[in-house]
């Protein structure tokens, strides 16, 4: 019978990717698909799901921005430091046989199940495309780890204190006007993946986007993230969806719901 | 074969989505709706708002799940329009669950949620975060289980299921008090427990709030057990609710005496498929054996 047990051992390694942002490796065969994500849980503290930012040869690693009391605290552990998780979850990122070149958008820490999906895509000889935006150069990141994959690196800052000055769908629209891609996909604030299924859409380019929601059990139970007005819970139908389907979504871009299951609006912010 | 009538709601199926799992939104409901059950029962809601338990608020074990979610809602004045748009679009009866901390807000509840016209309103008396004035929950004791019920039916004149904690001494004690108390079916049962889990590399409790209640196939013998209990004890109908997850266990709770089968947990080992996968399974065994109709399995096994 299934079972989904938190898992609790040592990390392997840390690596420090911004000044708010820490990778944590684990040598533990988890099996995941780039898109997937874990409820990393730190006893005594709390639980929090996050993306699976790579994963080969026995060792996983999840990189965590620190936001909120949960994530800060977690952003203190060191090598040896002990961390549960449980998982993979949810839906991944699909790269079919047929396509040749894919592009990815991420904004701030959604670009790290993308890093996972590049690598992913290089390894089996496809073109990868990894476009990234953030506030200043500070807060990018894996530009250098994707250089080093073989990915072709385009990035965007608010203050143009890297790259170029400006958002990264724009990047996008001049990638997909430049080059051939087959594929498009997303991870980052919800109004700019709404904007990159909607231009990948203009182009006739399929896309997927990882659309995040309150989750609470991360195993299709609860209820918590199911999203309007197909009714499906993003822990488990996603977090990975078409950019189709999310299109087709209500909610998608305009509103989410608090740990009550209270409606909030996205304030209406620039991308 | 497989239709039954709950008080007056007919479903096409006995299986009913449990309260706690899914039914969060109208469109939550709808979808489950859609894929076969016979009736959905929303989360349980409350006048206020509540963010429910820090989490960890979900563990599984080898042959079940605890939680301690918490009874998070959005509140009775954010749910009312969810409520309304499930009833208007799901295509098996809607029940509402609601609970409350006194015995007055539990006739406030029934009044207001009826606005929203569901089939059935399920009082939720049993969860372990609803309390009486002695922190035990109502169904604990057979008088407050009566007064909560006689005070919804001054709310509302939608037909109300109980739904019963199996932590108490004689289950059909209760179900009889609040049959007298005017209640039109009794949902059985709530969680078991609480339990406890611990990881022993972390060496405490998985859970933020360090107990839950017990749900899963670990339960469905208590379960069983309760509702054959109650069968014995009341002439109301019964949704049998505990550890069902394939065809074999729902028909064993009809066996016991339920009318209606609650489907929960099974959610988590089969999906939301579950919900016809299930009334396939049962009336394939119906046919195997000889049942012309559900009717003819119900209670079956009190026979001497």
């Amino acid at each position: 019978m299934r079972n989904d047990e938190f898992i609790v051992m040592p990390i392997a390694q840390t690596k420090d990717e911004t000044k708010t942002s820490r990778t944590f490796f684990f040598d533990y065969n988890l099996n995941s698909k780039p898109g997937q994500f874990v409820m990393l849980w730190l006893p005594g503290v709390g639980e929090k799901p996050i993306s699976v930012s790579g994963e080969k040869e026995g060792r996983f690693s999840v990189t965590v921005c620190a936001v909120g009391p949960v994530s800060k605290a977690i952003c203190e552990l060191k090598k040896g430091d002990k961390l549960g998780f449980r998982g993979p979850f949810g839906t991944h990122y699909s790269i079919p046989k047929d396509v040749e070149s894919i592009a990815v958008v991420g904004g701030g820490y959604g670009s790290a199940p993308l890093a996972y999906l590049c690598e992913h895509a290089i390894a089996q000889g496809k073109k990868a495309y990894f476009i990234e935006g953030a506030r200043d150069s500070a807060h990018l990141l894996f530009a250098k780890r994707m250089e080093d994959a073989g990915a072709e690196v385009l990035l965007a800052t608010d203050d143009g204190s890297e790259g170029v000055k400006g958002f990264p769908t724009d990047l996008l629209k001049d990638a997909l006007k430049a080059h051939k891609i087959d594929r498009v996909f997303s991870c980052g604030p919800e109004i700019m993946m709404k904007k990159v299924a909607e231009i990948s859409a203009h182009f006739n380019v399929s896309s997927e986007v990882s659309m995040e929601r309150y989750m609470k059990c991360g195993i299709g139970v609860c209820g918590q993230c199911a999203v309007d007005e197909l009714g499906i819970c993003l822990c488990k139908e996603g977090p990975v969806i078409s950019g189709k389907t999310a299109l087709s979504l209500k909610e998608f871009g305009n509103y989410f719901r608090d740990s009550s299951g209270k409606k909030i609006e996205y304030n209406s912010r620039r991308v | 074969m497989l239709s039954v009538s709950l008080a007056g709601a007919k479903l096409q199926n006995p299986t009913v989505l449990a309260s706690g799992v899914l039914g969060t939104t109208g469109a939550s409901l709808i979808r489950v709706a859609k894929e076969g059950a016979g009736a959905v029962t929303t989360k349980s809601i409350s006048l206020e708002a509540r963010k429910g338990h820090p989490t960890p608020v979900i563990t599984t074990f080898d042959a079940g799940m605890i939680n301690a979610v918490g009874l998070s809602n959005p509140g009775i004045k954010d749910f009312l329009p969810e409520l309304e748009a499930a009833v208007k679009g799901s295509p098996s009866p809607v029940i509402a669950s609601i609970f409350a901390s006194t015995i007055e807000e539990f006739g406030e509840l029934a009044k207001e949620v009826s606005q929203a016209k569901p089939s059935l309103i399920e009082l939720n008396i049993s969860c372990p975060n609803v309390n009486d004035e002695f922190g035990r929950p109502f169904a604990c004791d057979a008088v407050s289980s009566s007064e909560v019920v006689k005070a919804a039916k001054k709310g509302t004149a939608i037909p109300l299921f109980v739904k019963l904690s199996p932590n108490v001494a004689n289950i059909g004690a209760i179900a009889q008090a609040v049959e007298k108390a005017g209640a039109d079916g009794i949902t059985a049962i709530n969680t078991v427990g609480p339990g406890m889990q611990i990881n022993i590399e972390a060496a405490m409790p998985v859970l933020t709030n360090k107990v839950g209640g017990v749900s899963g196939p670990a339960i469905k013998p208590v379960a069983v057990r309760c509702v054959y209990d109650i069968y014995k004890a009341t002439k109301l109908p019964i949704i049998g609710t505990g550890g069902v997850t394939n065809a074999r266990d729902a028909i064993e709770m009809v066996m016991a005496g339920a009318t209606a089968v609650g489907i929960g947990s099974a959610v988590y080992y089969g999906g939301v498929e579950v919900f016809s996968e299930i009334p396939k399974g049962m009336r394939e065994f119906m046919e195997s054996e000889g049942y012309s109709k559900i009717e003819k399995m119900r209670g079956i096994a009190h026979e001497e």
